[in-house]
């Protein structure tokens, strides 16, 4: 029997999923190889019977966890997509303001008919085995990830950080440029994509699992930047870390 | 079925969560709701204590197929509120993307989501083996506008390089003429998809309503221009509050709005609707084959709409190229004084018209922010058009009145998980 995925998405812009869309004539090949079972975005009909769970989001509401706990029992194998899913991601900006007066300044006087919780990844909730990192995914490593659990090996998922292959590339120094780069602590596996696009590295993907983050200081020192301008960085899509310590 | 309930809860093969919810009783509709559970992320308070700076690329994770639209119309928010005003050339890069992302979302949502369901299908999957030529086409567009999207913005979703007053990075001179031989090349998909799209059996239903969306003498509005309604009149961008009132209904994280009438629509159709002459050659063509023709009050057209604007897109894609390239492209220094101020942005994406407010402190921090999504302004619009089809397919079955159902909802191409980031503005 093929192994059967199911695809769902908590809070987030669907915008990972689409990367599975944008595979294009791989799509077809990968859904030769698997039993698409439940992708609400692209299909209709569901069953609750896979082995695989593919989850986009991050968790915003209490209901939301016990849909979560339900699909974490259903699945052998629990893989975050992107960012919301696996840090948190952008949604955390709104950890660092009430949950009332963010309901409120959005809906005002209506704000009751509504409820939100801190946003949170999923590993916040139950146990995740493996994640695409990223903001969007890229869709050659989502790839290569649904490849190695077909094939019952670990991810390849990188441990060392962005500045690696912004070397490779050649690109200049974004520190060089005067701008804060998140590369030197950020998990790499994008290629560099962000500084090669003549950017900064934001930390979509998060923390390689050993930050040199004494190192990462130096390197502020040095261009005269400061750790709360570092850690000011670090909210776009790392918000969570900071809430929680 | 005369008396019954129909419940779809998540409608599939849309972007976010909706369900829809009718009880008949003696073929009379009792209670109908288009009902919007999807979770609230609250992106206008979020972006509050940000810089201007980071606005764009915060707010492109609205959405993830209309993320270059979100980071257009924040950028001319922006823009607007900090005093700055964007060079030609970047403004035309700007045009340019819109168009990949128009392309990408229209050939996702007509070939993938829409037409499974005129083919009888559950997904796009099955028609792997069943219509594989015109499967492949269908690929090869949505691979083209994807490719463009790469080229232009540094990737497919959320763009990279586009920044307030100017790109980090713009292409080159031989990248752009490779796109434009790729989009040359990619016209006889769009021809073959036509003659398939004018064989479907698209419902026979209007109801007459209000099409709003940008407007302009010189060419086909996405980019810019002044809200203009098929009811007559323009309102300037500034003033959108005078046109569109947003009002909260219970059942729905996303607001409802209306503007002249007690609701209207906004998309490719409203686009279609309002600017007509302004489409390029071939989008007239295209227009013709499947007629389509102004005003068009079937919600169902909506589908059609969009592959007519699929091949302005490419015609005009071509156009900006030769413009950029008889320019000549150069480096251009971004940076900026900042003032501090309020701005409104509103730009067309895939879904019609996206409005981004801010206001900005003297030191370049927002201190507020209000985000219009289009299909935000379509629930109302969506809920009174599915009030007027049920008497028209009472008679039939439950699954065949819930199929039709759904194909409206769909039809209109919902963008469910960007539409409930909303802000308050005056309830009516």
């Amino acid at each position: 029997m093929k192994p059967r995925i199911a695809i769902f998405d908590f809070g987030c812009c669907e915008g990972c999923q689409l990367q599975i869309v944008n595979l294009e004539e791989e799509l077809l090949d990968l859904v030769a190889l698997v039993d698409v079972v439940s992708w609400r975005e692209a299909m209709t009909g569901h069953s609750d019977e896979y082995d695989i769970a593919i989850v986009e989001g991050s968790i915003t509401r209490e209901e939301e966890m016990e849909r979560l706990k339900g699909i974490r029992q259903n699945a052998k194998i629990l893989v975050a997509l992107g960012a919301c899913a696996h840090i948190g991601g952008v949604n955390c900006l709104k950890n660092f303001f009430e949950m009332d007066e963010v309901l409120e300044y959005v809906y005002g006087k209506d704000a009751k008919h509504f409820d939100t919780i801190p946003a949170r990844p999923l590993s916040a909730v139950v146990p995740v085995d493996y994640a695409v990192p990223g903001c969007p995914i890229d869709r050659k490593e989502f790839l290569e990830v649904i490849k190695a659990l077909l094939l019952g090996k670990k991810p390849p998922i990188p441990n060392y950080p962005v500045c690696v292959e912004c070397k490779m590339k050649g690109n200049v120094c974004v520190f060089d440029k005067g701008m804060t780069c998140l590369g030197p602590v950020t998990r790499a596996g994008c290629g560099a994509i962000c500084p090669t696009y003549g950017n900064k590295c934001e930390g979509c993907r998060g923390l390689v699992d050993d930050p040199n983050l004494d190192s990462q200081k130096e390197v502020l020192q040095e261009h005269g930047l400061t750790v709360e301008q570092m850690l000011n960085s670090f909210r776009m899509f790392d918000g969570y870390m900071e809430v929680a310590k | 079925m005369k008396d019954g309930k129909i419940n779809v809860h998540y409608l599939t093969r849309v972007e976010g969560h909706g369900n829809i919810v009718v009880d008949l009783k003696g073929g009379a509709i009792e209670e109908l709701r288009w009902e919007i559970p999807e979770a609230p992320r609250f992106f206008e308070a979020m972006v509050r204590g940000q810089s201007y700076a980071d606005a764009p690329h915060i707010t492109s994770r609205i959405c993830g197929i209309c993320s270059i639209g979100h980071t257009v119309a924040s950028l001319q928010g922006i823009e607007a509120a900090i005093g700055v005003q964007p060079s030609e050339q970047t403004i035309l890069l700007r045009k340019l993307i819109l168009h990949a992302e128009t392309v990408q979302s229209h050939t996702l949502h007509v070939f993938y989501l829409a037409v499974p369901d005129f083919l009888g299908v559950n997904s796009v999957i099955p028609l792997a083996t069943t219509h594989r030529e015109p499967l492949l086409q269908a690929i090869r567009l949505h691979g083209l506008a994807n490719k463009w999207s790469d080229m232009i913005g540094g990737r497919t979703t959320h763009p990279i390089n586009m920044v307030v007053n100017g790109w980090t990075r713009i292409p080159t001179p031989d990248e752009l003429r490779t796109l434009r031989q790729q989009i040359t090349d990619a016209i006889p998909d769009l021809k073959a998809w036509v003659e398939i799209v004018k064989t479907l059996e698209i419902p026979d239903f209007e109801r007459e309503t209000e099409y709003l969306a940008l407007k302009r003498d010189d060419e086909y509005a996405f980019y810019n221009g002044a809200i203009a309604s098929t009811d007559g009149g323009t309102t300037s961008v500034p003033e959108y509050r005078e046109k569109i009132k947003e009002f909260v209904v219970p059942y729905s994280s996303a607001k409802h709005t209306k503007a002249a009438r007690e609701s209207f629509m906004v998309g490719a159709l409203a686009r279609f609707n309002n600017n007509y002459e302004k489409l390029s050659p071939l989008a007239q063509w295209a227009a013709e084959e499947m007629g389509l023709k102004p005003v068009c009050y079937n919600p169902f057209m909506n589908n059609v709409a969009q592959l007519v604007e699929v091949a302005h897109c490419l015609e005009d894609g071509v156009h900006i190229i030769d413009e950029l390239l008889a320019m000549g492209l150069e480096e251009e220094v971004r940076s900026v004084k900042v003032s501090g101020g309020t701005g409104v942005g509103a730009t067309e994406v895939p879904r019609g018209l996206l409005i981004h407010e801010y206001t900005v402190d003297e030191g370049g921090t927002i201190t507020g922010a209000n985000l219009i999504i289009p299909t935000n302004m379509n629930h109302n619009n969506i809920e009174r058009d599915l009030k007027a089809l049920v008497p028209t397919v009472v008679d039939r079955s439950k699954e065949e009145i819930t199929l039709s159902l759904e194909m409206l909802v769909r039809a209109y191409d919902p963008c469910i998980s960007c539409s409930t980031h909303l802000l308050t503005v005056e309830f009516v």
